[in-house]
């Protein structure tokens, strides 16, 4: 493998992850060790309920790990402080917008926030970026929109286009194809991919799109009931992984055509 | 560059019409003055009657001022808690604050002589009622906060808003069936809100606090901004979201408090002045709207005191009054014109 030889972005050892209470430990999955290299494009898949919103979750911080670790940029990820790590990683939810009466210039201006001063005044140097970031994602028209006047889609590149501002060398979505048409689905997909290989930056997103992945990532994270798998898509096909992703009553991987067909 | 509006156009005829509105404002009253004798008692020349001078010096100018500081006060404290809760129907009013303070000046005013004598005498005094009215405030929106961490849903915090002004309502119909008519008659006339009678001793400690609570409120500026994209968000941008959230609803309980403690309990403002605002500054940049809403407070401050001193005659309403009367259908239209509530 040549890839190892790369930057490694993410690396997780062991990883535990979970909910825990005062009474009790809920692990919904364990022993995850993923690596992830600079100007991959990796996808995050798996059953509904199988635990990938709570592994993005545990690997923006957003929620406290049960036992492993997780290092970004071989930094131990409970080290950096706030500032820092939004330097690091940069992320696009599936939570709404709190407010949608900004622009889409000033929505994805605020990308910059963790660089500027006191009020957040942009610089010359940060209008460049966030122009550049605006073509790269092929908004640059939409600048001067309100946001509530998106679509789905539209907003979904916006969105992008604010973590790509952050200029993070880790972007990780979640769940970014939801409420998107079949060619926005593979339109956002395709986008990310085109992203990760200009920018250099690592890309993670969990998404239900199982065949798009497939087609358009470097490397997959797959998530059963008992195991994390990461591999390229090819040798998981090989290694007939899809094949136990889901209850097998109803749908069946096919090999030949890389996507699911349901049962005859 | 020309990515955002700066607004200049707008901010000034804002500042034309405030200086406008506040020339109104001292040049009217009970007492006719000229206007050039108003000029000439601003500035310190003889006027035409020695009682002229007296007036304006001592009642209509630290009116004006108080007006200037409760209108843009309460626009920016409603302006604040509109972001942080990411609510249009957040305001110091509805959150509860105001109900607290009123709870505070309630249990003073009237808990008082369950202490007796001598001590109801010191306790009743103008600077305890200030005392009472901004920890009760501030201990209300301590709550508020606390629920909030707890309760994700923004909608339960504006109830429980609403539940502390009933408990207030009720507290105060318990307490005033066990007090004497007097106290009573000195609670409701400080509900009905008023700006004119603070010295310019008493303007100068309010005008302190409230420098203190504007001052948080330009540093929490890009704190605020941030907010605009959700929490969770503005959490992975680096913001340290316990201490902006602090910070902004300090500066919140400072201004709503004092303003509060000193003029009572003023409706509506808080709430419809950003909504007002954002008609005319189509943003939410609070870059923008921050020093929009202190114009746009000042200005509908002093032409609600203005009304309410119904120039020419002895009567003044209850400014209370006057800015309900105005708030109320403000909001109502700006609801029917957009039949949505941007923030």
């Amino acid at each position: 493998m040549t890839k190892n030889k790369s930057h490694i972005v993410l690396k997780t050892q062991d990883l535990t992850i979970g909910y825990a209470s005062k009474k009790a430990k809920t692990v919904i999955s364990s022993n995850i060790n993923i690596e992830l290299h600079k100007g991959e494009l990796v996808g995050l898949i798996g059953a509904n309920g199988i635990g990938k919103s709570t592994l993005l979750r545990t690997l923006t911080n957003v929620q406290r790990k049960l036992d492993g670790s997780i290092t970004i940029n071989n930094t131990i990820l409970e080290n950096y402080s706030n500032i820092n790590l939004a330097k690091a990683l940069s992320l696009v939810l599936t939570e709404p917008l709190g407010s949608k009466n900004l622009t889409v210039f000033e929505l994805v201006a605020l990308g910059r926030q963790p660089y500027t001063n006191w009020v957040g005044s942009l610089t010359k140097e940060d209008f460049q970026i966030i122009n550049q970031c605006l073509l790269q994602t092929n908004i640059d028209d939409l600048k001067y929109k309100k946001c509530y006047e998106l679509s789905d889609g539209q907003l979904q590149k916006v969105m992008i286009a604010r973590a790509l501002v952050q200029d993070t060398d880790l972007i990780i979505l979640d769940e970014p194809t939801t409420h998107l048409d079949m060619y926005h689905k593979a339109y956002i997909l395709k986008l990310l991919q085109k992203l990760a290989k200009e920018t250099n930056k690592t890309i993670l997103f969990s998404s239900h799109e199982i065949d798009l992945a497939i087609q358009l990532c470097d490397t997959l994270i797959v998530m059963t009931k008992d195991t994390v798998i990461i591999d390229q898509p090819s040798n998981l096909i090989e290694k007939g992984t899809f094949n136990d992703l889901f209850p097998k009553d109803l749908i069946v991987f096919d090999d030949n055509t890389g996507s699911f067909r349901v049962k005859k | 560059m020309t990515e955002t509006k700066t607004y200049k156009l707008p901010f000034l005829i804002l500042l034309l019409v405030l200086l406008l509105s506040f020339c109104t404002n001292i040049s009217l009253g009970s007492v006719f003055i000229p206007f050039k004798d108003v000029f000439n008692g601003l500035i310190g020349n003889p006027t035409g009657n020695e009682s002229w001078q007296h007036i304006i010096h001592e009642y209509r100018l630290p009116k004006a001022f108080t007006a200037i500081i409760v209108g843009s006060g309460l626009g920016i404290s409603g302006l604040l808690m509109q972001t942080l809760f990411r609510n249009p129907l957040a305001g110091p009013f509805v959150l509860g604050i105001t109900s607290g303070s009123s709870l505070g000046v309630a249990l003073l005013i009237m808990g008082a002589s369950i202490f007796g004598g001598t001590l109801a005498g010191i306790l009743t005094s103008k600077w305890s009622i200030v005392i009472a009215a901004s920890l009760g405030s501030f201990i209300v929106l301590l709550i508020v906060l606390i629920i909030s961490n707890k309760v994700r849903d923004t909608m339960a915090i504006l109830i429980i808003g609403l539940m502390f002004g009933s408990i207030t309502t009720a507290t105060v119909s318990v307490l005033s069936f066990f007090s004497s008519a007097e106290e009573l008659q000195q609670y409701v006339f400080w509900g009905f809100g008023s700006i004119g009678n603070l010295t310019w001793y008493e303007l100068f400690i309010f005008f302190i606090i409230y420098t203190i609570g504007i001052l948080m409120s330009l540093v929490s500026i890009k704190a605020l901004n941030t907010l605009l994209l959700g929490e969770n968000y503005a959490k992975s941008l680096g913001l340290n979201l316990k201490t902006s959230r602090l910070f902004i609803i300090i500066a919140t309980s400072l201004l709503a408090g004092t303003i509060t403690a000193f003029a009572g309990p003023i409706v509506f403002i808080g709430l419809a002045i950003p909504h007002l605002t954002r008609q005319v500054f189509n943003t939410s940049n609070h870059k923008i709207l921050l020093p929009a809403v202190f114009l746009f407070g000042a200005i509908i401050m002093l032409i609600c005191d203005t009304i309410a001193q119904l120039p020419s005659s002895d009567l003044t309403l209850p400014i209370n009054a006057i800015t309900s009367l105005i708030g109320a259908p403000v909001i109502i239209w700006l609801l029917v014109r957009k039949r949505k509530m941007m923030f």
